[in-house]
């Protein structure tokens, strides 16, 4: 493996890290959405506040750490995506502002208009920014960013692949938070345990229709991508449908604890078969991962911090969640 | 190519995002060891009071952080969406500091989140050592972020080929570029004394109300202690910034001093409008400039006429007043620092008259309009380059349309933003004022009180 391909895998290990748990922090907005008018939708609204609470800050780093290994490993794809792109990436960018500030003065507001009003914004925008990025990650698979960039602003995404990529993510991440809530809510609370267990089977259908029709439109816009997906790919996407039918299974007799692994499983195995379909390229089929890749220094340096993300900042996350699932995080009143 | 309009919306969003940013950042830098001393007091000396401060300030940070992190992610965004030339031609160069950045921004989120919300259930010294790799992280974020900016004043550690593209790069030539050396402290510092000052001035905006209990008291000299402590430190490092720019950026230096022809014996000027015949309506102390360049009248200091047009900075008057201004509240807070310093070592209390109480309380502004001008001068002082030498802003900019619309939205946006972050640190003041124990809610505590 070649240098440049050890920092495009660095870089879809740290999508895959936001695909979970940020993926499912957005989810856990898409539930409070439409968890009803407020007597209704108390019960689940704490539930996941409770468990936003202490981690999504830290589950947002994922972001910036895609981010930035983008652009120092890979500045000529950073630089065409965000020159093509820059209309979802900004609505995106808007979409967690409006989400971060929703979310954090809801709790302190002290009239009822103004915090219905955040409360709103927070899970409004909790939908609309996993859209978007869908959407840019669609266009990237479709093959409408031009490796010089400068494609363009509005026929890039607005396409069957673009919108339903960002209809997938909406809907995985849904997926993924009703699990993870299942989970949390286990200690107790049944009536809440079956209320996220019928989400949870909800988003997994709606999910899986969309990764269905994802197929069929990435047979007429993305064929490189389909062909690869269907040949050096498929073992991944085989696992994925086995983990989903599995998850299935499980949520209907009942049975909890493989459903985190599975929902997990699902979406990772999706996100490295995305991956193997596209290599060599970072944009389908126009500019190749050697030929984006930064000098090697620069690589270097990207690989130590990996490193030493893996060895100081996995076992932090690790006592975090493992303070946060203990009940020990938790601020007095 | 895109429009000059365009390139002037991109940098005035740019300045404004920023300068929005640094002062949350700051927050991010300084106040966990604010807290922390205040924790330490607290559990030493079984003191409530100081208990009670570290309580409130922590969950003061969770707001300022939240908004701190979304602004935060805003530049990121704004490097590929306003400047992707930029980040196109040395992404892999000035990424190198950021990349180190992520690791701190994570630790900095996790170790705060147990902090704030361990308080209850973290036994008290467990709690306490939680909190202390935030004051590290919070320095090396900090270290990591202004050694990128150093490096754009003064590039060094990658080759270029015929072409321009950045063929190789020498990492830690890139991370501890001559700049560095005095940026990186005097940004830190000044994070201390914007933070110190800062919350200082919300408790002597207390006292002079007549509240006068310990917490207040306690609050205002945990504080102001730290910035007071921090500011000769400060004044000495932005001396030799200003002798090192005059070095290696002459024309950043010329236009903040002002200085039309080159030559010795250059006069220093305060205040006043600068203009191609000189400064008008200003005070000249003669020989004074060149003295503090090269501690003698005779050293030669670079005039504008010396620059070529096109690469001169803009707006002298603004820059050489920008200067003046971090200058003059640097020396007047050192003066309030001494002041405070006496009466302290006199009779072990704050001085007595309300005037001091008064200068307290305008100082965390007075910090703040430093920081923004220090900025200024360091930003706008390096145009028209966005990399000192070899990048002009203006090659770097999109060539997308519209960025006057997205930066009106980012001004409503940010509007917001500040406005509701007011109103709710605004809103927990007066529960923490009028109840105590029941009191509110920091962000993403669990809901107790009911929304219906
Ligand atoms: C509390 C804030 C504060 C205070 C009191 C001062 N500064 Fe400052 N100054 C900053 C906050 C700041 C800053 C905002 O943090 C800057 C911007 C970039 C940097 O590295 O620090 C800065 C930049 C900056 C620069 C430009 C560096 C460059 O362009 O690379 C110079 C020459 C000085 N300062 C000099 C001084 C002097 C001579 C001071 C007092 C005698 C002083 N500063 C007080
Ligand atoms: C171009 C300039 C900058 C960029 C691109 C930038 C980027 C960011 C990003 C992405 C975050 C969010 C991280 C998270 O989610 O935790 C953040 C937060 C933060 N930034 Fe900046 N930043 C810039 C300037 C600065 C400066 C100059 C400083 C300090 C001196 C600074 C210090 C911090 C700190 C301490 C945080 C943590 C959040 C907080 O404490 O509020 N940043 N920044
Ligand atoms: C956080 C405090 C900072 C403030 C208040 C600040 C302020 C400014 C201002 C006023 C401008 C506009 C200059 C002009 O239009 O003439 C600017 C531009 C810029 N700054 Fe800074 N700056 C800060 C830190 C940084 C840091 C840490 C970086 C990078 C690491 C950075 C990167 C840039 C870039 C890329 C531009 C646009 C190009 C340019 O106009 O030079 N800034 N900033």
């Amino acid at each position: 493996m070649s240098k440049a391909d050890a920092a495009a895998a660095i870089l879809w290990v740290g999508a895959t890290f936001y695909a979970l748990f940020g993926g499912a922090d957005f989810g856990g907005g898409f539930w409070d959405l439409v968890a009803g008018w407020d007597e209704r939708g108390q019960r689940p609204r704490e539930a996941i506040q409770r468990s936003l609470t202490p981690v999504w800050e830290a589950n947002h780093v994922w972001l910036i750490f895609v981010l930035v290994v983008l652009w120092t490993a890979f500045p000529a794809a950073f630089s065409a995506i965000f020159t093509t792109l820059y209309v979802p990436i900004a609505l995106a960018a808007l979409g967690i502002v409006l989400r971060g500030a929703g979310f954090a003065f809801r709790k302190s507001i002290v009239g009822l208009r103004e915090r219905r009003a955040m409360g709103a914004t927070f899970a409004i925008s909790s939908v609309l920014t996993p859209f978007f990025m869908g959407a840019v990650v669609g266009a990237i698979a479709a093959g409408k960013v031009p490796a010089a960039g400068n494609g363009d602003a509005f026929s890039s995404w607005i396409g069957p692949l673009p919108l339903l990529t960002g209809a997938m993510f909406v809907a995985s991440g849904a997926y993924l938070a009703a699990v993870f809530l299942v989970g949390d809510a286990r200690r107790g609370d049944h009536e809440l345990e079956r209320y996220f267990e019928r989400r949870a089977l909800g988003a997994a259908l709606v999910a899986g229709a969309f990764a269905v029709a994802g197929i069929f439109a990435l047979h007429s816009e993305a064929r490189y991508v389909f062909d690869r997906l269907t040949d050096q790919g498929l073992p991944l996407v085989v696992l994925s449908l086995l983990c989903g039918v599995a998850l299935l299974a499980a949520l209907l007799r009942g049975r909890r604890r493989p459903l985190r692994p599975l929902a997990a499983g699902a979406v990772v195995a999706v996100i490295w078969g995305w991956g193997v379909a596209q290599f060599p390229y970072l944009l389908p089929t126009s500019l190749r991962i050697d030929q984006a890749a930064a000098p090697d220094p620069t690589m270097t340096i990207v690989f130590i911090v990996f490193a030493a993300a893996a060895v100081v900042v996995l076992p932090s996350l690790a006592l975090l969640y493992t303070l946060a699932q203990k009940d020990l995080l938790e601020s007095e009143h | 190519m895109s429009s000059m309009s365009n390139l002037l919306a991109a940098r005035e969003q740019m300045a404004f995002t920023l300068g929005f940013h640094i002062v949350l950042s700051c927050l991010g830098v300084a106040l966990p060891a604010t807290i922390l001393i205040a924790n330490y007091i607290g559990l030493k000396k079984d003191d409530g009071a100081a208990m009670e401060l570290a309580r409130r300030w922590s969950k003061a940070m969770a707001v300022t952080f939240a908004v701190g992190a979304v602004t935060g992610t805003v530049l990121s965004f704004e490097f590929g969406l306003l400047w992707p030339q930029f980040e196109h031609r040395f992404g892999s160069v000035f990424g190198i500091a950021f990349a180190i950045e992520g690791i701190f921004f994570f630790l900095e989120a996790i170790f705060l989140a147990v902090y704030i919300y361990g308080w209850k259930r973290l036994r008290p010294w467990a709690h306490f050592w939680s909190g202390v790799p935030m004051v590290i992280t919070g320095i090396g974020g900090a270290f990591s972020v202004v050694a990128a900016n150093a490096w754009m004043n003064q590039p060094q550690g990658f080759t270029l080929d015929a072409a321009g593209r950045v063929t190789d790069v020498a990492p830690l030539k890139v991370l501890f570029n001559p700049a560095t050396g005095y940026e990186v402290p005097h940004m830190i510092l000044a994070a201390y004394m914007v933070v110190g000052f800062l919350v200082a001035s919300i408790y002597a905006v207390g006292m002079l109300k007549g509240r006068r209990d310990r917490l207040h008291r306690l609050g205002l000299v945990i504080p102001l202690t730290l910035a007071c402590t921090a500011t000769p430190i400060q004044l000495f490092v932005g001396d030799t910034a200003a002798r090192e720019v005059a070095d290696h950026q002459p024309a950043k230096f010329a236009a903040m001093e002002c200085i039309q022809k080159t030559g010795p014996d250059q006069t220093e000027y305060l205040g006043g409008i600068c203009t191609k015949d000189g400064v008008k309506a200003a005070i000249g102390i003669p020989g004074l400039d060149s003295f503090l360049v090269g501690f003698s009248k005779n050293t030669k200091v670079t005039g504008l006429n010396s620059i070529p047009d096109d690469e001169e900075p803009p707006v002298h008057t603004f820059l050489h007043l920008a200067f003046d201004a971090m200058v003059g509240i640097g020396t007047a807070l050192l003066a309030l620092g001494a002041w405070f310093a006496f009466a302290w070592w006199k009779r072990r209390d704050i001085p007595q008259t309300p005037w001091f109480l008064r200068a307290v309380s305008v100082s965390g502004a007075a910090a703040i309009l430093a920081l923004w001008c220090g900025w200024i001068v360091t930003e706008v002082g390096r145009q028209p380059w966005i990399v000192q030498g070899y990048m002009r802003t203006s090659e770097a900019v999109t060539e997308a349309e519209g960025i006057w619309f997205s930066f009106a939205l980012v001004l409503l946006l940010y509007a917001g933003l500040g406005t509701g972050a007011v109103l709710v640190l605004r809103a927990m003041s007066r529960r923490w004022r009028e109840g105590g124990a029941e009191d509110v809610q920091s962000p993403y505590a669990p809901q107790t009180e009911e929304v219906a």
